[in-house]
């Protein structure tokens, strides 16, 4: 029986600008069903940090309640992690950042986590543009609880017991975007090429960055008639472009056809660079953005990739100039000056 | 690349890393499995139908199979293979009802076996059970040929040694033992159906043309006769300073022979480096432990002999120098030479093949080095009724090849009598079956301990050194057992994959704690291929497993090299796609091609 992955590693695993293997980034031996999307998403997670040098202890990795909200105990197993209440999530990741601003937050939430329980939670944490990766891995359904539908689940998508949905789906990244994101992306667990640069993207975007993954859920929501199952999926995807993510020390090598290809710098001078465009869009127009979603829905494709980005975005911090120290790092003669400094305070609004 | 063909017995076959090396090709990791669990006489009855000799073996084999071992290419050291196979020995229960049963009516066939080493008595272990009548012939008082005159008894003891010869010349072995074959033609006039050769490679070298060499005549001997010589005690002493010239395993048993006959200053002079010598590296840890110093780069220049009597050596101090395809030459360093005092000197620099006794008028043809002209498969030698195998046929190498080489001979000569094409090889028995017991739960532990190889105990210096029938080792008891048989990582359970129930989850990718799996784009050349997995597959000598096309047009494409066999793979596989399957080969025997 094997409960404990061995660890015996590839001897010539290569090894990142921190000298760590991709083992360090690894977590706990996943308890997922066998074939769950999550656990790819967790493996791009690992690979991304891992490419980007992240320093583990740097990172901190929070979720809600459902089969997604419990990957991060499999993966980055040397970060912080706070597995929160159901559909909490933003809430505790609001408070973590506004407590340490220097730490890089990895929100993780389900579907059912985001779009029902905790949908007021949403919509707050992404109009006040917490600066955070907010991954939704999707599989339409409660994967946790048995398979119900979801609030993405689309409207005719038939459930394993044979249902049909009768409600309309709610789109997230369209959700996202009306609410003034800056950085929307949608992707498929089952395509590691794609997700790993929007991913490391994600990390480097300095405001909040929505990634809404579909990610079979192989138990309950892989049968025919599902919208979100594995061959439905890869039958009905459509790519904006193909990413790449070109950390900032890299030249940008590829040769790239001209009009068919675009070149964002991101804030930190890295960039991303997009390939074989889509015709009549442009992720830095929001309109454009909004309009390819919704024109995609039409034509029954599930539009993957980079759908939107402003690179150069305020954050939550910024909007109300928290102090430039973490507040955690500030002792107590500054946090709490005492009764004359407040006298003082009072005084000015006399 | 095409998709592999896994119905090919040999692509699984290679997997198993030390079964595929062994020159027998003994099922490893399923005796391994057997001894983890308790069950020595099983363990040991899968070495001897494949290798004849498990406490000899397990005690003594040069072990091809170790630098094979998957293990030692995930962490610093192979599974202890080897001294596994003894524990099994050690441990066992009796066998001798598991032992063939031989058949009182005889075939009518009649085979003479010429010499009584490995090679021969693994033909008759092979034919005996078939019912051919089989007459034995060696020049010593007993059974094992080298096994017995040269393997010293403080690696060896006789009673183990005798025990597994014992099963076979109780197969009903006609033994003519001090018997020296002067003549094959005698022996080819008994008008015997088949004739197989066996008789090693009797010779050591000398250094006969050494100044000095005749004038110390009686205190330089050549070691393997004076190991022969010790062996059938006929040899109970040597001076106190002693020099053993060679860098093989047969200078480390004469120097370590000598330390138990008097021997206080034991030197071995060698002319290689230190890291070129033939020697296994185990050997050579176990004689410096016993307090012999290796020298090495020192070239024997001459015998000094004073009053008639030896007293040292004279040795040229060289270096080595290598050309640009990397060939050795060993150049002197010019300096004064250098003494080095002896009472006696044994010269183990080498054996070779002699066969005065061969009439070169029987068809039979010899090579230009005086070697017979065999068939490198059959084993048969120009005169069709007259076959070799062992040290004989090909040069000095060592037991287990001796063995693997008699089973192919003993099936050449079962197909000889029976008038079918040598060529028809019978092919191996193989075998397949799924491991799956639940979703977590394989018939075999799959999981991956992390233990060191652990040593094998040995019996104090002092009184090892006392007597040369003590043996040194003592072998790992039970609980050890167990602990090293744990190590080994079942690579016979193998990751068989079948295409149309993938859904490219890639859940086994992304499991898989070596990075064995990847699933790209095919190429029609190999090394682009391996330079595109995931971590590129540099290991030539290890296969890809390479599926047929998948539903996105991808491939599965898995590099065999550093696999753990741990089944995580098969158990994150939501479809079945992966399963985990025993696969087991034995290579036929003789007899099973008429069956
Ligand atoms: C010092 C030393 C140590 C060794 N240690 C090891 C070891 O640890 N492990 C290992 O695997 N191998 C070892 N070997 C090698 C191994 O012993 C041989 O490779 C192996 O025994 C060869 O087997 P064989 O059956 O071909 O012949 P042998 O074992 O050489 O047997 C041949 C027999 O034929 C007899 N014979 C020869 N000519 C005639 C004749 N004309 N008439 C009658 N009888 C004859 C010989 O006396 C002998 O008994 C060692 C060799 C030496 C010299
Ligand atoms: C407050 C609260 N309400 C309800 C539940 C029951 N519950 C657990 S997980 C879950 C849904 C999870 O769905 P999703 O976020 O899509 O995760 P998935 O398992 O599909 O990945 C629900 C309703 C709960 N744990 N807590
Ligand atoms: S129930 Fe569904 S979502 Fe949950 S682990 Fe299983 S496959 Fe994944
Ligand atoms: S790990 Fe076991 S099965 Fe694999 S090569 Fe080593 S001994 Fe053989
Ligand atoms: S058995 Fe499967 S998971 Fe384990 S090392 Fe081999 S390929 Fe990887
Ligand atoms: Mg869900």
């Amino acid at each position: 029986m094997t409960y404990i992955k061995p660890k015996f590693r590839h001897p010539a695993l290569p090894k990142n600008d921190l000298g760590y293997t991709k083992t360090v980034y690894e977590g706990s031996l996943s308890t997922l069903c066998a074939g769950c999307g999550h656990d790819s998403i967790s493996a791009a997670i690992v690979q991304s940090c891992y490419e980007l040098a992240l320093e583990p202890h740097r990172i901190a990795k929070l979720s809600g309640i459902g089969c997604s909200s419990k990957t991060p105990a499999y993966f980055l197993s040397q970060s912080h992690g706070f597995n929160s209440v159901h559909g909490r999530m933003p809430s505790v990741a609001t408070g973590a950042s506004l407590a340490n601003k220097d730490l890089i937050y990895f929100g993780v939430s389900g579907d059912g986590d985001t779009a029902s329980i905790g949908m007021g939670q949403f919509v707050h944490v992404v109009r006040r543009n917490l600066n955070m990766v907010y991954i939704v891995m999707n599989n339409g359904c409660y994967g946790l609880t048995k398979g119900q539908d979801s609030a993405t689940a689309d409207e005719g998508s038939k459930s394993k017991a044979g249902s049909v949905n009768l409600f309309h789906a709610i789109d997230l990244p369209s959700l996202a975007l009306e609410l003034g994101a800056t950085f929307v992306a949608q992707s498929f667990s089952g395509d590691k090429a794609q997700l790993i640069p929007l991913i490391k993207a994600a990390i480097n975007h300095p405001g909040f960055a929505l990634i809404n993954v579909i990610s079979p859920c192989v138990t309950f929501n892989n049968n025919p008639g599902s919208t979100k199952a594995y061959d439905y999926v890869r039958e009905h995807i459509e790519a904006t472009a193909t990413v790449d993510f070109i950390p900032l020390q890299e030249e940008i090598s590829a040769d790239y056809a001209a009009g068919s290809s675009k070149n964002i710098e991101m804030h930190d001078g890295s960039s991303l660079v997009l390939n074989k465009l889509a015709t009549n869009w442009n992720p830095q127009d929001r309109m454009s953005a909004m309009n390819a979603m919704q024109q995609a829905k039409l034509d029954g494709e599930i539009l993957t990739g980079l759908i939107y980005i402003e690179p150069e975005t305020t954050d939550l911090h910024s909007l109300i100039q928290t102090s430039d120290t973490p507040l955690n790092t500030l002792d107590e003669s500054l946090l709490c000056p005492g009764a004359a400094a407040l006298e003082a305070l009072n005084e000015e609004f006399r | 690349m095409e998709p592999t063909n896994i119905k090919d017995p040999e692509y699984y076959h290679k997997v198993v890393d030390c079964q595929y090396a062994c020159p027998a090709h003994t099922p490893v990791p399923e005796y391994i499995r057997l001894i983890a669990a308790g069950k020595y006489t099983e363990a040991y009855m899968i070495n001897w139908e494949s290798n004849v000799f498990p406490g000899v073996l397990g005690r003594t084999c040069d072990r091809p199979c170790e630098p094979a071992c998957r293990r030692g290419r995930v962490e610093e050291e192979p599974v202890a293979i080897c001294r596994l196979k003894r524990v099994a020995a050690d441990h066992k229960s009796d066998v001798k009802d598991l032992m063939p049963i031989i058949p009182t009516e005889k075939n009518g066939k009649r085979i003479a076996l010429i010499g009584g080493g490995p090679a021969s008595l693994t033909v008759a272990r092979d034919l005996a059970p078939l019912g051919y009548s089989i007459d034995l012939y060696d020049n010593q008082q007993k059974g094992g040929g080298m096994m017995r005159s040269q393997i010293p008894s403080f690696r060896l003891p006789d009673a183990v040694l005798d025990e597994e010869v014992g099963f076979v010349l109780n197969m009903g072995i006609e033994t003519h033992f001090n018997t020296y074959v002067k003549s094959l033609k005698e022996i080819i006039d008994q008008k015997y159906d088949a004739v197989f050769i066996g008789t090693g490679a009797p010779k050591g070298k000398d250094l006969s043309d050494l100044p000095g060499r005749k004038e110390a005549g009686a205190n330089v001997h050549i070691g393997i006769e004076w190991l022969a010589s010790v062996a059938f005690e006929h040899t109970n002493k040597i001076g106190k300073k002693v020099i053993v010239l060679g860098g093989g395993n047969t200078a480390m048993d004469c120097c370590r022979t000598s330390r138990r006959l008097g021997g206080a200053e034991v030197k071995v002079v060698v002319r290689s480096p230190f890291t070129e010598m033939r020697a296994s590296e185990w050997e050579k840890e176990d004689a410096i432990h016993e307090d012999i110093p290796i020298i090495d780069c020192h070239v024997p220049q001459s015998f000094v002999v004073e009053n008639g009597k030896l007293i040292g050596m004279n040795f040229d101090k060289v270096h080595a120098v290598y050309d640009e395809n990397g060939k050795r030459k060993l150049v002197s360093t010019a300096e004064a030479p250098v003494f080095i005092e002896a009472d006696d000197v044994l010269i183990a620099i080498g054996q070779e093949n002699t066969f005065p006794w061969i009439e070169r008028d029987l068809g039979l043809a010899f090579d230009e080095y005086g070697m017979p002209v065999v068939d490198k498969n059959t084993f048969q030698s120009t005169n069709e009724k007259v076959f070799f195998g062992g040290d004989a046929a090909l040069g000095p190498k060592n037991v287990i090849t001796a063995v693997a080489q008699g089973h192919q001979a003993a099936i050449s000569i079962d197909l000889f009598c029976n008038q079918q094409s040598l060529n028809d090889r019978p092919s191996p028995y193989v075998n397949l079956v799924s491991q799956k017991m639940g979703i977590h739960e394989w018939s075999y532990d799959s999981d991956v301990v992390t233990d060191n190889r652990y040593v094998v105990p040995q019996v104090n210096k002092d009184i090892a050194l006392k007597d040369r029938k003590v043996e040194v080792e003592l072998g790992f008891d039970g609980l050890h057992g167990y602990k090293e048989a744990k190590r080994c990582l079942n690579c016979d359970v193998q990751t068989v994959f079948t295409e149309n129930k993938c859904i490219e989850c890639d859940a086994c990718v992304d499991i898989c704690p070596t990075a064995c799996i990847t699933f790209t784009f095919n190429e029609q050349d190999e090394n682009t291929l391996r330079q595109k997995l995931n971590i590129p597959a540099l290991n030539l000598s290890q296969d890809l497993l390479v599926s047929a096309k998948l539903p996105t047009q991808k491939v599965m494409i898995k590099d065999e090299d550093v696999c753990l066999h741990c089944g995580l793979c098969a158990e994150r596989c939501p479809t079945s796609a992966w399963d985990m399957q025993k696969f087991f080969y034995k290579t036929n025997k003789a007899g099973s091609q008429c069956q």
